[in-house]
């Protein structure tokens, strides 16, 4: 029964993406960040941190295809384990951003009253903590180091999380599907799983895919002012830094590092702007939103589109 | 005693507020075994909060409802289980009705896989297909989601979901309000075949008297959340001015006959008519209203053959 919807869902979200181009590419762009971080140990051609001072800043080849870096590393070699380092911690901290903002979300939404009123009033406080300042204060007593700047992005970033949750399950809640769920016999978890959580999943899916997006560059910028990931570890905020000093000699050193994140976040807005799109179960053909850069994509849309 | 019964049932939405406003307020009513109860009134009187509140889908502010003489009012949900099976819904209506990932099948296995647990796929898939027959649809509506349908599908779907776990007694809130005229009696012709069928008992809810006309046995009219008239048939002789008010408004189809209509309540402004403290609810609409309607509110009197009246004007 279960497998039957889930298929369903899957089988039209694929559907309604392969039709959507840009969302596509982002898919795609997205996926082959995520094999190229996983399998970083198989197609890397060097050891990213292995120092050659007398293959120091040479301009790319067969051998160094980006060329090397001041100390003599493979550039490409770095912006592949980056990958593995920077896709890693994002999706760390997108775990904990969930683990925390999904359920505190759904009870606020859920049981209203005073527990609604606490975590809400929670997640104000939290909303008032600007990042930036946060992980300056928690280095500053701790010590520099990725894991101290992704707890501070997880303690801060459940909040905006859990109030579109919340959202979506008052909206939902109310409901006559849900009464007659419960009228049918079916527990208020089942109800949470089947019933709320499954029509809060679009929401859930779209913000998540958007936020790995500005983890990436939260990562990256604490990265390249040194308070997160250490060197010599590649890392793409790392790799910025490192480059600053042969901005004027050697420009190439901090395009690819910058070219890596730009593309991966283009990869993963696109991706999430189409997920929005494919995920609502009310989209039909003809009152698809239009979105203004591609009004002529849209018509041949609806020719080809074949979801009933 | 009844199959079902409301004791002094009341409901304020606004439980902190210093003046309570309740939409429903001290409603005793018994529906009997088998019989069809007409519940009436204009939008927003607590009649869908009443069906709700028998159901314990919504829970009371005070009051008791009684099932097989058994108080239900307080049950959690696993004292409730073994009762919900045998009270159930059909629900107005609307674009909400169903989960929209849920295609038919689903939906209607919900309440199949809450209470025949012990049974085989294959046994519970038996009972979606025979109750997809027994509203009239065929089984190529398994596999369609439920905002596919159209309005009447859709009400029949709603009803196939109430009925599947066979109930005793079965609420039908507006199940007609949104359909039109030849679907109308499709659904209500239907709705007395399986009353037949099953053996049930309902509360007909609706503000469609002539829908209310077809069905019923006995007619409760509610006003403010109150219960004004109980008729113990639809040929009974109306009472209560807000009843004949009611009947009034109905309009006619022979267009000869518009001239005749007349308006038996006073046009007020909304905020006149909103519900005074003291005395009958009814008093600043009603035409027959007299010094005492402002001062004590008419209690529910019977006036003999089962015919209860809440009015000090008629009540004799």
């Amino acid at each position: 029964m279960k497998e039957h919807t889930d298929t369903n869902l899957l089988k039209r979200t694929f559907s309604r993406l392969k039709n959507d181009k840009l969302a596509l590419t982002g898919g795609i762009i997205v996926l082959l960040f995520i094999l190229a971080g996983a399998f970083a140990t198989y197609i890397a051609p060097h050891d990213p941190t292995a120092v050659n001072i007398e293959n120091r800043l040479l301009p790319s080849s067969w051998e160094y295809p980006l060329g090397t870096d001041q100390l003599g590393r493979d550039v490409l070699s770095r912006i592949i384990y980056g990958t593995q380092v920077t896709l890693r911690n994002a999706f760390l901290v997108l775990a904990g951003i969930l683990i925390i903002g999904v359920p505190m979300g759904m009870i606020a939404g859920y049981t209203g009253g005073r527990i609604d009123n606490f975590i809400m009033r929670v997640a104000d406080i939290v909303l008032t903590f600007p990042s930036g300042i946060l992980a300056l204060a928690v280095v500053g007593m701790m010590g520099p180091g990725m894991l101290n700047i992704m707890l501070v992005l997880v303690s801060l970033w459940w909040a905006p999380f859990a109030r579109v949750i919340r959202g979506a399950v008052l909206k939902i809640k109310e409901k006559d599907f849900v009464m007659a769920a419960e009228a049918a016999g079916t527990s208020k978890f089942q109800i949470i799983v089947k019933h709320i959580l499954l029509n809060a999943a679009s929401p859930i899916i779209v913000l998540a895919t958007l936020n790995v997006a500005s983890i990436i560059m939260h990562i990256a910028g604490f990265s390249f002012i040194g308070l997160g990931t250490q060197p010599p570890a590649a890392d793409w905020g790392v790799m910025l830094n490192d480059s600053r000093e042969f901005i004027a000699t050697d420009p190439a050193l901090m395009l690819w590092p910058g070219l890596a994140i730009m593309i991966v976040i283009f990869g993963l807005n696109m991706l999430g702007e189409g997920l929005n799109e494919a995920l609502s179960p009310h989209t039909q053909k003809g009152i698809q939103r239009i979105k203004p850069w591609s009004v002529q994509r849209k018509v041949s849309t609806l020719k080809e589109d074949t979801y009933e | 005693m009844g199959l079902v019964e409301a004791i002094d049932l009341y409901k304020s939405y606004d439980e902190k507020a210093k003046e309570k406003s309740y939409a429903v307020q001290g409603v005793t009513l018994t529906i009997k075994q088998g019989e069809t109860l007409g519940l009436v009134g204009e939008s927003g009187c607590g009649k869908s909060t009443f069906g709700k509140l028998l159901l314990q889908l919504e829970k009371q502010t005070s009051g008791k409802v009684l099932f097989k003489g058994q108080d239900i009012s307080n049950y959690n949900f696993h004292k409730m289980r073994p009762i919900r099976r045998n009270i159930q819904m059909i629900f107005q209506n609307s674009t909400n009705l169903f989960n929209p990932y849920f295609i038919v099948k689903q939906i209607l296995m919900e309440p199949v896989n809450n209470y025949f647990l012990h049974e085989s796929d294959a046994e519970k898939e038996k009972r979606v297909r025979a109750i997809l027959h027994s509203v009239g649809l065929d089984e190529s509506y398994l596999t369609r989601y439920g905002n596919e349908l159209s309005g009447g599908q859709r009400q029949r779907i709603g009803i196939a979901r109430a009925l599947i776990l066979h109930p005793e007694f079965v609420v039908c809130d507006e199940v007609v309000s949104s359909v039109d005229y030849t679907m109308r009696n499709q659904i209500l012709q239907l709705l007395m075949d399986l009353k037949e069928a099953f053996g049930l008992t309902y509360l007909f809810i609706s503000h469609d008297l002539s829908a209310v006309q077809k069905v019923c046995d006995r007619v409760a009219v509610m006003y403010m959340g109150k219960v004004m008239e109980i008729l113990p048939s639809i040929n009974a002789r109306i009472k209560h001015p807000y009843t004949k008010a009611l009947l009034d408004a109905t309009l006619d189809v022979n267009p000869r006959n518009r001239e005749k209509q007349t308006m038996s309540l006073k046009e007020t402004a909304e905020s006149e008519s909103a519900i005074a403290n003291e005395g009958c609810p009814y008093q600043n609409r009603c035409l027959l209203a007299q010094d005492i309607c402002k001062i004590h509110a008419p209690k529910l009197k019977n006036i003999g053959d089962d015919h209860a009246v809440a009015c000090h004007v008629v009540d004799h």
